[in-house]
């Protein structure tokens, strides 16, 4: 089944909060090799002016990714994961990600174009504090190869 | 190291390097941290099935480690203010073994007024280039 391409321009509602913990942030950055003190140690992120310690600058994508989900697990798109590879991602911080955050993901489909066979679903998370102030924005492009190519 | 500053940056200046290895444990690991746990990256069965050459590293993996250079030389990672890449090419995990991942960080362009550098990233495996536009806005004083 193809890409459905009415999908393009479709927000959704803001999604559930997601709690940012530090254990998540250790495991996190331990997993990308990442050994800023600032990533585990709660001290030596405040020496730096962060309320507690802070997130890797890719950490957004676990929180965009769940807000992703609502249109990547929805059969209507038609976007088969095995025929997905990633093209390209940006995170912009507009604050770091710290400990303690809880952060509410509103999901925007910005585009779904088509070219040589392949269809390129760019898909932009807003990343914001309870309250509404803007955190992070994460834009990701997939490129879904389509049948028999 | 004291943090380096705006003006004692030029264009084309290499700031830092580092190589470093993922096997297939590190993006079990990675899987489990992100939640992304797409079997390619870890399924050399399914990731044949679907026309790899076998299981290759997740491409937010490989962002995230090669940031790594960036952070340390700034000092503070609240200083990375934009950071995007382009996947170019897959990289490929193979069992038994590792794959080594080269980062070399440079200057690409300079902002006085916004107090902000552009750092470049070239990020190969055995001299092919795996991300393409790898670029990271950081704020400096």
């Amino acid at each position: 089944m193809p890409v459905d391409t009415s999908y393009a321009g479709r927000v959704y509602p803001p999604n559930a909060p997601y709690e940012v913990g530090r254990e998540k942030l250790r495991e996190f950055a331990e997993a990308v090799a990442a050994t800023h003190p600032a990533y585990t140690d709660p001290e030596a992120a405040r020496a730096l002016g962060h309320p507690d310690v802070v997130a890797p600058p890719t950490f957004a994508v676990v929180v965009a990714q769940r807000a992703e989900a609502q249109l990547l697990s929805d059969p209507a798109a038609g976007i088969d994961f095995s025929r997905v590879v990633h093209a390209d991602e940006r995170f912009t911080h507009h604050r770091p990600i710290h400990a303690g955050d809880r952060l509410v993901t509103v999901l925007h489909v910005d585009a779904i174009t088509e070219r040589a066979g392949l269809t390129m679903v760019t898909t932009r998370a807003e990343i914001a504090a309870e309250g509404g102030a803007p955190v992070a924005t994460v834009v990701s492009t997939l490129a879904v190869r389509g049948e028999g190519s | 190291m004291a943090a380096p500053t705006l003006d004692a940056l030029t264009v084309g200046q290499e700031v830092a390097r580092r190589t470093f290895t993922v096997d297939r444990a590190r993006l079990v690991r990675y899987a489990g941290a992100s939640g992304d746990v797409n079997p390619i990256h870890w399924n050399e069965r399914i990731a044949t099935s679907v026309g790899l050459p076998g299981v290759i590293a997740h491409g937010m993996w490989t962002m995230g480690s090669a940031v790594g250079v960036v952070v340390d030389w700034v000092g503070d990672p609240g200083a990375v203010l934009d950071y995007q890449v382009r996947f170019s090419r897959p990289v490929p995990v193979p069992d038994p073994g590792e794959t080594a991942v080269e980062v070399v960080a440079t200057v690409g362009a300079l902002d006085a007024e916004a107090g902000t550098a552009r750092i470049d990233l070239a990020v190969t495996v055995e001299g092919a280039r795996v991300l393409g536009k790898a670029q990271a806005v950081v704020r400096l004083h």
